[in-house]
């Protein structure tokens, strides 16, 4: 098998493995906001409550806070 | 990082890379519309010597537009719009303040030293990429520090949610190093040569047909990572914010950005097709052109929907209009680029006008529109003036459009002319027309297109008016506006 083969065929698989990756990330996407377990469409106002006084969509501290609880318990 | 009650975000590196952009754009086109006008009136090369022929030029033109006011309008926006979708201010960071103020100077000396080693003919002879290596060298350490600046900006942010502008500027910083670092890798020939070349001048570490591949996988994806995806990530903030509706589809952003960072890095080799490349290669640009129009359209076309149900205010606010605009001629070069990346149509279309008019229906309607909105867009905020003038910015839309569509119908036309023209042989076979006849037979459509130049040379030098109107003379205002930029 020449390296010319060899490039062509990894390029085939590499395509379908990626295909199938960005496809489950798009089952991904609906099927965790269908469970309830994100709404993706909220971030949508990240862009839209920006001033530095309003209150972030999801806070950063907050959620770092949540995560060191759930440790120590 | 400081919980404080009178925090405000800090502009000072975006306002100075705004003047930047608008310096550089200026200039860029400038030197564009000149060349324009050298295409069709040949003459008008002899005026300044060898520092104003077309060849000479055409590099200092592409860098300038290119390295100089896009990438200083993806600057000057980033600085601006990701504190306030990080939800943090730069002056909660003197070190980040330090790193934006030291990229925002050597940035500017560097690209004006570049600049000159164009125009003095210093170059390594790669399209979008004639900068010698230790200018290369400058270039490497100002991208380091924008990137400094960026993950020490996210790493210090209240908002955990990236928002997905956040993410295309990310994949610009990510996308131009790796590109630029593999297709400017060169030696200065004097280590070639025993000592007879020049450390100055370095020339390519690939050569022949591995040049070419690593040249256009470097200049296709140039053309993804600096004209595409941040421009992208400026129009999922900028689009929402102006109009004040929140984008059509988050999860379609999500899915668009994914697709095209799967799919933009393999079509570069459409740009060697009918070349001594392998067939496979060629055949894999071109299909993976063809599929490029998917999460082009996604996002272009959720762009569109984002304004739905608030199209009145298309009619009444010059910004949606630039950055509706913007996304249509995103919507027509992205699927122009695909067409012509068909084997069959490339073969009439390569090397010919129809190339150029394509890339500019693409850079003026698309990349430009959208640095001239968010820069209109972030000045009332950042200088806390109404902007000068709605009349002004009216006449800029309609004189810059027309200029854009008077460019892209002209080379069009042009092109498939030449093209035609190019293959026409006789009932022997023979070759029907010589090379001068195409020449003569693109006069007009030279002259059209330089007549284009000029009005959009004409648009910039009124949003350039504009924008120092509104920072020197524009009326004070007493709050923030939330979403729709106030102009008198």
């Amino acid at each position: 098998m020449t390296i010319q083969e060899i490039q062509g065929y990894s390029m085939f698989f590499m395509t379908i493995l990626m295909a199938v990756l960005l496809y489950w990330y798009i089952f991904y996407l609906y099927r965790s906001e269908k469970k309830g377990e994100r709404d993706f469409e909220k971030y949508g106002r990240i862009a839209l409550d920006d001033s530095i006084d309003t209150s972030p969509v999801e806070d950063k501290l907050a959620s770092e806070e949540d995560r060191r609880i759930k440790e120590q318990n | 990082m400081q919980s404080n009650a009178a925090l405000e975000y800090d502009y000072t590196v975006a306002k100075m890379f705004t003047y930047v952009t608008i310096l550089f754009g200026f200039l860029g086109m400038l030197i564009g519309t000149t060349m324009a006008l050298q295409l069709a009136f040949p003459e008008l090369s002899n005026l300044i010597g060898e520092y104003g022929t077309f060849s000479r030029l055409r590099p200092v033109h592409t860098n300038t537009v290119i390295f100089g006011f896009t990438v200083s309008g993806v600057f000057a926006t980033w600085y601006y719009f990701s504190q306030r979708v990080l939800k943090v201010s730069m002056a909660e960071s003197k070190f980040l303040m330090t790193i934006g103020k030291i990229h925002f100077w050597l940035y500017f000396v560097g690209a004006l030293i570049a600049t000159v080693t164009l125009v003095l003919g210093i170059s390594q002879g790669k399209e979008y990429a004639q900068y010698n290596w230790w200018v290369d060298i400058v270039i490497v350490i100002v991208w380091i520090l924008w990137g400094v600046s960026m993950f020490g900006l996210i790493g210090i942010r209240r908002e955990k949610v990236l928002y997905v502008s956040i993410w295309y500027y990310m994949a610009c910083f990510l996308g131009i190093a790796m590109l630029y670092l593999f297709n400017n890798a060169s030696i200065p020939t004097y280590f070639l040569s025993d000592g007879l070349g020049s450390i100055n001048n370095s020339v390519s570490m690939y050569a022949g047909t591995n040049d070419a591949l690593v040249q256009w996988w470097y200049g296709h994806n140039a053309v993804a990572f600096g004209f595409t995806v941040p421009i992208v990530g400026m129009i999922y903030y900028f689009l929402p914010k102006e109009s004040g509706q929140a984008v059509y589809s988050y999860k379609l952003s999500l899915l668009s950005f994914w697709g095209l960072m799967f799919v933009y890095l393999w079509a570069g080799s459409h740009h060697l097709l009918w070349s001594t490349v392998p067939d496979w290669m060629q055949t894999m640009g071109s299909t993976f052109s063809i599929v490029l129009i998917l999460p082009s359209w996604g996002s272009a076309i959720n762009m569109l929907l984002t304004m739905k149900g608030e199209w009145n205010q298309l009619a009444d606010n010059p910004l949606i209009k630039f950055m509706v605009i913007a996304s249509t001629f995103y919507m027509l070069s992205t699927i122009e680029g695909p067409i012509q990346a068909i084997k069959s149509v490339n073969a009439i279309a390569h090397f010919t006008d129809w190339i150029p008019g394509h890339v500019h229906d693409g850079v003026l309607g698309w990349v430009a529109f959208m640095i001239m909105a968010s820069l209109f867009h972030m000045a009332p905020r950042m200088w806390k003036k109404e902007i000068y003038s709605k009349k002004l910015m009216g006449i800029q839309f309609w004189m810059q459009t027309t200029g854009v569509v008077l460019y892209f119908t002209s080379m069009w036309v042009a092109g498939i002319t030449q093209g035609m023209m190019w293959r026409a042989v006789d009932e022997y076979g023979n070759l029907v027309y010589s090379f001068i006849d195409t020449v003569t037979v693109l006069h007009p459509y030279y002259t059209i297109r330089g007549i284009s130049g000029v009005l959009y040379l004409s648009g910039f030098i009124l949003f350039a008016y504009n924008m120092y109107k509104t920072i020197t003379a524009g009326k004070e205002l007493t709050e923030e506006p939330q979403f729709r930029t106030p102009m008198a």
